[in-house]
C-alpha cells in the first residue's frame, strides 16, 4: 500500500470506513449497501475537494514522496531499447543523472535525467538524485551526440539541486552547470525538459534550457527549497509551508509566469499512484511538443530557444 | 558606427562616485584601516591606488562607479538602462523599499551598472556588479540589463567583459531569478557564435546562480587575489560533507590551483591585462 501524506487523511479514513461496511455486509449478512453507497458519493465528493484544492505544501509533498515515479521508470514506460550511455570521458560516472539513446514510437532520441532512488541503498548510490560536476558533463557529452546526429532531446527535471560538496566544488560545479546552459542555449535539435518531481535551482536548470518546459501537476521548480527560503527570508525553516506558497514554485504558478509551456495533469492523489497512467500523460506531451518542434529548421530550432528566455522577467521600463 | 557613437556623446552622462555607508570595508573617514593587516593608511591614498593596500595588498570592495574609473579611459563610458525599476512580482513585503533604499545608497539603480566605453582606445560593453546593492543578487533587473549589454555588443561586434560580484539568486524573486541565469546564457551563445570575446572577472564575492552562469563561462575567467567565488555556501557544505574545509578554500587561488580559473590578476594590473587580451583578440592584431 502507497504511504498517504498527512493531508490525504480525511480520504484515507472513509475510505477505511467504506472497507469495513463492505465487510460487515460480508461477513454478517447485514445489507449496507445504502450507507456504502452514500458514503462512495462523499467520498468521491471528499477527494474531488482535497485533490482539488491543494496547496503548495501539499504539491511539495507529493513532489518528494518516496514512491514517485523516476526517470527511469518513465523511460520504461515512454521509450523502447533504451541504452543507458555513461561516463564523463574526463573524471568519473555520476549515477546521480541517467542518459542514454532510446527509440520515442520509431524516432531515436536522446533521454537524459536527474535519477533519485527509492530505498536508502539506492539513494546512497545515486546521491539523492543530486548531480556532481561529471554529472552535467555527461548530461552535455550525450547532448552534444545527439546534435552531431539530429536526435532530439528529452530531459527530465527531478533534483533537489546540485551536490553542495567539496569535491563538487573542486571539480568546478558552477563551471559544469554555467556551461550547460551556454551549450543548451545552442543546441540544433530540439530539446524538451519535463519536470517530474523537485526542480532544485541551478542543479535542476542544468538540464532545462529547453524549447518547451513541461510540468507534471504536483512538481514543484524554485530558486531555493521552500525551508531554505524560509530559513533566509524569516530566519526559521519550520516556516516552510508559508514560503512554499510564497515562492510560487508550483506548477500552476510557473504556467502563470509564462515560464513553462505545459501542465502535465496528474492521476488521481499523485503519479505514485499510477505510474503507467501517469506516462500516458507524459507521453502526450512530449508527442504534441515534437510535433511542433521537429518540423523547424535549425535556426529556428535555435531561436525559438533564444526567445524564450529572452523574455522571463518582471521589471519596469527606464524614462532614458 | 561613426553617427552611432555621436548619439551616445549627446546623451553622455557624467557618472560620479557615491559614498556607501553600509559596506563596511568601505574607506569613509580621512583614515582607513585595513580589515586584513590592520594597517591605517590615507583614505585619499587608498583611493590613489585602485583601493588595494599599500602593506598587504588587501584588495577592497569596490563600488561600480570606481571601477568604471579605473577600468576605461576618461570620459569615454557611457551607462545604458539606468532608469530600469525593480517591481516586486511575488508581492514580497517591503521588498521595493529595500531596492530604493539601496538605490538611494549607491547612485545605480540595481545591483549591476551596463554600459559601453573604450580600454586603451578598444571600444567595450560591460557589465559590473556592485555587491553593496543587496549583496550584488541577481533579479530581473539585473538578468535584463547584463543580457542587453551582451545583446549591445554582439550588436556592435565588440568584446562582452563581466566584473562579477555577487551572492546569487535574488530570492524575493523566486524561479524569475533562476531563469535569468539562462536568459544571460543565451544572450552569451549568440555572442560566443559570432566569435566575440567575452572576459569574465571575478571579484569579491561570486557565488550561487552567478557563479553557476555567466561568471564561469568566460572564453577567458579572471579573477581578483582572495576573492570568495564558490557554487554553494561554505557552511551549507560544511554541514553536507561534515568536515572542515580548508582555510583557503573557494578562493581564487584555490580555484587556480584546481584548474577553474585562467589567471588570478592583481587590481594593478586588470586594465593592461585587459587591454591586451582585447587587442590579441582584435582583427588587426599584432
Ligand atoms: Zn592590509
Amino acid at each position: 500500500m502507497v504511504k498517504p501524506l498527512p493531508f490525504e487523511e480525511p480520504v484515507v479514513r472513509l475510505k477505511d470506513k467504506i472497507e469495513e461496511l463492505k465487510n460487515i455486509t460480508d461477513d454478517a449478512h447485514v445489507d449496507m449497501t445504502d450507507e456504502i453507497r452514500s458514503l462512495e458519493e462523499r467520498l468521491q465528493k471528499l477527494e474531488a475537494d482535497i485533490y482539488g484544492n491543494m496547496t503548495a505544501w501539499d504539491r511539495v509533498q507529493v513532489a518528494r514522496h518516496s514512491e514517485r515515479p523516476t526517470t527511469l521508470d518513465y523511460i520504461a514506460y515512454l521509450f523502447e531499447d533504451f541504452i543507458e550511455l555513461h561516463g564523463d570521458r574526463a573524471y568519473g560516472d555520476d549515477a546521480a543523472i541517467v542518459g542514454g539513446i532510446a527509440s520515442f514510437g520509431g524516432t531515436p532520441v536522446t533521454v537524459i535525467g536527474h535519477q533519485r532512488g527509492k530505498d536508502t541503498k539506492e539513494n546512497i548510490r545515486r546521491n539523492f538524485g543530486m548531480p556532481h560536476p561529471e554529472g552535467y558533463r555527461k548530461a552535455l557529452r550525450l547532448m552534444k551526440q545527439a546534435e552531431k546526429f539530429g536526435r532530439p532531446i528529452i530531459c527530465f527535471i527531478d533534483t533537489k539541486g546540485a551536490y553542495p560538496g567539496k569535491a563538487a566544488e573542486e571539480r568546478g560545479q558552477s563551471e559544469a552547470i554555467a556551461r550547460n546552459l551556454v551549450e543548451m542555449a545552442g543546441l540544433r535539435v530540439p530539446v524538451i525538459s519535463i519536470v517530474i518531481g523537485e526542480g532544485g535551482s541551478g542543479g535542476a536548470l542544468g538540464l532545462g534550457v529547453a524549447n518547451h518546459i513541461h510540468m507534471l501537476e504536483n512538481s514543484t521548480y524554485s530558486v531555493i527549497s521552500p525551508e531554505g527560503a524560509a530559513s533566509i527570508l524569516w530566519k526559521d525553516a519550520a516556516l516552510a509551508q508559508q514560503a512554499a506558497e510564497a515562492m510560487k514554485i508550483t506548477a500552476a504558478d510557473l504556467k502563470e509566469m509564462d515560464i513553462i509551456d505545459e501542465v502535465v495533469p496528474e492521476v488521481t492523489g499523485g503519479a505514485h499512484r499510477d505510474a503507467a497512467g501517469q506516462a500516458e500523460a507524459i507521453r502526450e506531451a512530449i508527442r504534441s511538443s515534437m510535433d511542433k518542434l521537429c518540423p523547424m529548421k535549425t535556426d529556428e530550432i535555435i531561436e525559438d530557444r533564444y526567445r524564450k528566455f529572452r523574455n522571463i522577467g518582471v521589471y519596469k521600463e527606464g524614462e532614458n | 558606427m561613426a553617427i552611432i557613437r555621436e548619439m551616445f556623446k549627446k546623451n553622455k552622462k557624467r557618472y560620479m562616485t557615491v559614498p556607501s555607508e553600509a559596506a563596511k570595508d568601505m574607506p569613509e573617514g580621512l583614515m582607513t584601516k585595513c580589515p586584513e593587516c590592520k594597517s591605517i593608511v590615507l583614505t585619499k591614498d587608498l583611493m590613489k591606488c585602485d583601493k588595494v593596500c599599500p602593506d598587504c595588498g588587501h584588495h577592497y570592495k569596490m563600488t561600480a562607479y570606481e571601477r568604471v574609473d579605473c577600468l576605461f579611459d576618461e570620459d569615454t563610458f557611457i551607462p545604458m538602462d539606468e532608469g530600469m525599476k525593480t517591481v516586486n512580482p511575488l508581492g514580497f513585503p517591503s521588498y521595493e523599499e529595500k531596492v530604493n533604499s539601496d538605490a538611494e545608497k549607491t547612485g545605480l539603480n540595481e545591483a549591476v551598472l551596463t554600459g559601453i566605453g573604450e580600454i586603451d582606445g578598444q571600444r567595450t560593453a560591460v557589465a559590473i556588479m556592485d555587491s553593496h546593492f543587496r549583496m550584488g543578487s541577481m533579479g530581473s533587473v539585473v538578468g535584463e540589463k547584463i543580457t542587453r549589454a551582451i545583446e549591445k555588443a554582439t550588436e556592435e561586434k565588440i568584446p562582452f567583459i563581466i566584473f562579477t560580484a555577487s551572492g546569487g539568486a535574488r530570492m524575493q524573486e523566486g524561479v524569475l531569478s533562476l531563469m535569468q541565469m539562462a536568459k544571460t546564457s543565451v544572450a552569451l551563445s549568440r555572442h560566443a557564435d559570432r566569435g566575440l570575446l567575452f572576459i569574465s572577472v571575478m571579484t569579491h564575492p561570486t557565488t550561487g546562480g552567478v557563479s553557476a552562469s555567466f561568471a564561469s563561462v568566460g572564453d577567458i575567467n579572471l579573477a581578483e587575489p582572495k576573492a570568495l567565488i564558490g557554487f554553494a555556501g561554505r557552511r551549507v557544505i560544511e554541514q553536507t560533507v561534515r568536515e572542515k574545509l580548508p582555510e583557503d578554500f573557494q578562493t581564487a587561488e584555490f580555484l587556480l590551483e584546481h584548474g577553474q580559473l585562467d589567471a588570478v590578476v592583481h587590481r594593478s594590473e586588470m586594465k593592461k591585462t585587459l587591454s591586451t587580451l582585447i587587442r590579441f583578440h582584435t582583427k588587426e592584431a599584432r
